[in-house]
């Protein structure tokens, strides 16, 4: 078990530099997601914290010790590949032992740590078959198993499940999250699925052009983003997110259309701001359908005709038009609505967002 | 007759012309091999004979009987050149596949400055025809004293067989994914390590067809064999052909015989090495 901590890490190939000196620190056997868009440095990362990149600057502790110029043996870290990356010539068996035969391990005393692996994994039944023989989520059930028998203090994983279809991500992300309670190790989880950071970590690295945006619990992230980039970034359908002005007390939009401006805010922007606002989806419901139910003081309502709506089942989500752009809002216990219609929303203000258009960061303070 | 029966049959004929297209060509290919293993049993007249004689009527191991009797008695030091043809081989091939497995794996995996232009002149090298290279070479191994020497012959059959090995195994070494390799890393092997136990293993196929390519291209070479060497020193079986044409005579069934003894070990090997030939080894290492 070990901590992690990253000081003003740098990457560069060349003259150019991917990973601008993030600073991060991991407590022990906490659960960290690093998430972001493709490019954002996160894999980068990552691989720097796994001895598989050099590290162009800035200091990489785990457990205390800095390891900057340390192999990858010699950190104690196990990692889970997007690829999977099982060695086909070997079977399952031989696979989750590998690492075990290399550290000079007998054999009698590998079988009965393979065989534990396996029994956490379910995967007993299939340990002399090759990875070729596999289907892709028990390949990647392999995968984990192969980095939890050797008791690592770090286990990295790289979009472990991106190459799965959505039902077997659900399956194996429930997975992760009970390996992760039994064996209690300090976890760093790359995903560009916001879904699966939000649902396994406990906190959330934020990243962007090689710079964290923010750092957080998923709550933090979710309702108190720090930049307009989260707010885009995290919850799906994202945020509403529109450029305004705020005038006379109110948010006015491109084409003049306007909203009072959010209690929060009154005494914190001043008239000619140049803003964006931001409306979480779970904030614009049509009257009664709301997760809040206009119970809040600060609720505006209007009336938006719907362009078209998209059933879920116990939710619909409803696009409909305001200020010149197109807004979504979530309707809960819905009933069904025609394209056209025209019904009351409310806007939920006091949940509302406003970011400098300028740097994107929040307003809030 | 309906349209599903019509489609069968046509699928059924179409199926039988492939197999007799397959025949035809297959035959074609085979028959000089089946004609020279013949020759070696039959009398001088038989071969020659016109029209040829296809059904052999008088067949006799003579050939072979002469040609391990002795110098003196119709025989040639054909052990001598046996000796000879497989110690060249092998060496250069050894000296090429491990030459080849450390070229095609720094092309495969690193970058460095000048990548495609080396790579590109290694290739240049094979468009040289080995024919004419033999003057250049005689000179060159006449003032070095490596004449006829075992020697001088691996270093030019190596440095024939280097630029294909190093293409060959660069390729397989390329489908080997970098994950495997990294994987190892992180499971606590060395870079050298990883090497051995993962990525050796797979590309195992590719480095047998190399090793294969490499001895056959140095067991059956003539053109530079037969310049460079003089004497049981150092002769090769293909240089030992020759032994059997006279000022103006040619034995054809002698010939033929010792070409069945060249033959036979290429194949023999081939056969060792072909259950090592299974591609798709690497299938379910990534992805599904």
């Amino acid at each position: 078990m070990a901590t992690v901590s990253l000081q003003k890490l740098v990457k560069r190939y060349g003259a150019l530099e991917i990973v601008h000196g993030i600073d991060l620190e991991v407590a022990d056997r906490e659960f960290i997601a690093l998430v972001g868009p493709s490019g954002c440095g996160k894999s980068t990362t990552l691989r720097m914290i796994a001895g598989l990149e050099p590290i162009s600057g800035g200091n990489l502790k785990i457990g205390g010790r800095i390891v900057n110029d340390l192999p990858p043996r010699a950190r104690n870290i196990s990692m889970v590949f997007q690829s999977y990356a099982l060695y086909p010539h070997m079977t399952v068996r031989e696979n989750m032992g590998f690492s075990l035969k290399i550290a000079g391990m007998k054999s009698e005393e590998i079988a009965p740590r393979v065989e534990e692996a396996a029994r956490t994994l379910d995967l007993t039944h299939l340990l002399d078959r090759r990875p070729s023989q596999l289907s892709g989520g028990q390949r990647q059930r392999v995968a984990m198993g192969r980095a939890i028998v050797r008791n690592p203090d770090v286990f990295l994983f790289d979009e472990p499940l991106s190459n799965l279809d959505a039902k077997l991500r659900t399956q194996l992300r429930t997975e992760i999250k009970k390996l992760h309670a039994k064996v209690q190790s300090t976890v760093i989880y790359v995903t560009h699925d916001q879904v699966e950071a939000m649902t396994l970590a406990d906190r959330i690295v934020i990243m962007r052009d090689g710079h964290i945006e923010q750092v957080g619990t998923p709550e933090e992230v979710f309702q108190r983003p720090a930049s307009k980039f989260v707010a885009g970034f995290i919850g799906s359908p994202p945020m509403n997110l529109k450029d305004a002005e705020i005038a006379d007390g109110r948010v006015v939009f491109v084409n003049g259309d306007s909203l009072p401006l959010p209690r929060r805010f009154a005494d914190r922007v001043t008239a000619g701001r140049k803003v964006t606002f931001g409306l979480r989806p779970d904030d614009l419901y049509p009257a009664g359908h709301g997760i809040h139910s206009g119970q809040e003081a600060d609720v505006h309502k209007a009336d938006l005709r719907v362009s078209i709506t998209e059933p879920l089942g116990n939710e619909t989500l409803v696009f409909s038009e305001h200020g010149g752009a197109e807004w979504v809002g979530r309707m809960l216990n819905p009933r069904r609505l025609r394209a056209g219609e025209t019904l009351p929303f409310c806007f939920d203000l006091s949940q509302a967002h406003l970011f400098d258009r300028e740097t994107g960061r929040t307003l809030r303070g | 007759m309906n349209e599903n029966a019509k489609a069968r049959l046509a699928g059924n004929l179409l199926s039988l012309a492939h197999k007799l297209g397959l025949f035809i060509a297959m035959a074609i290919i085979c028959l000089p091999g089946l004609w020279i293993v013949l020759a070696s049993f039959r009398p001088t007249v038989e071969i020659m004979a016109k029209p040829p004689v296809w059904i052999p009527q008088d067949l006799s191991l003579d050939a072979y009987v002469a040609m391990f009797s002795g110098v003196g008695q119709g025989g040639i030091p054909v052990i001598d050149y046996f000796s000879n043809s497989l110690i060249v081989s092998i060496t250069s091939t050894v000296i090429s596949l491990a030459i080849g497995m450390a070229g095609g794996y720094a092309f495969a995996r690193f970058r460095f400055r000048a990548k495609s232009s080396i790579f590109l002149g290694l290739m240049l090298t094979r468009t040289v025809p080995g024919i004419a290279l033999s003057l250049p070479l005689f000179f060159v191994y006449s003032k070095l004293g490596i004449i006829d020497t075992h020697f001088g012959l691996i270093l030019a059959y190596v440095a024939l067989n280097v630029p294909f090995t190093i293409w060959l195994i660069d390729g397989f070494f390329r489908q080997v994914p970098k994950d495997l390799a990294e994987a190892a890393q992180i499971d606590g092997c060395t870079r050298w390590q990883a090497f051995w136990q993962v990525e050796f293993p797979l590309a195992g196929p590719g480095i047998a067809s190399a090793g294969i390519f490499a001895f056959l291209t140095s067991w059956n070479e003539f053109a530079l064999a037969s310049q460079l060497t003089r004497s049981i020193n150092s002769k090769t079986l293909p240089v030992g052909l020759l032994d059997y044409t006279a000022e103006f005579t040619i034995d054809w069934r002698g010939m033929c015989a010792l070409a069945v003894v060249m033959i036979i070990p290429a194949l023999v090997l081939t056969f060792i090495v072909q259950k090592h030939l299974v591609s798709g080894l690497t299938s379910g290492a990534v992805k599904g």
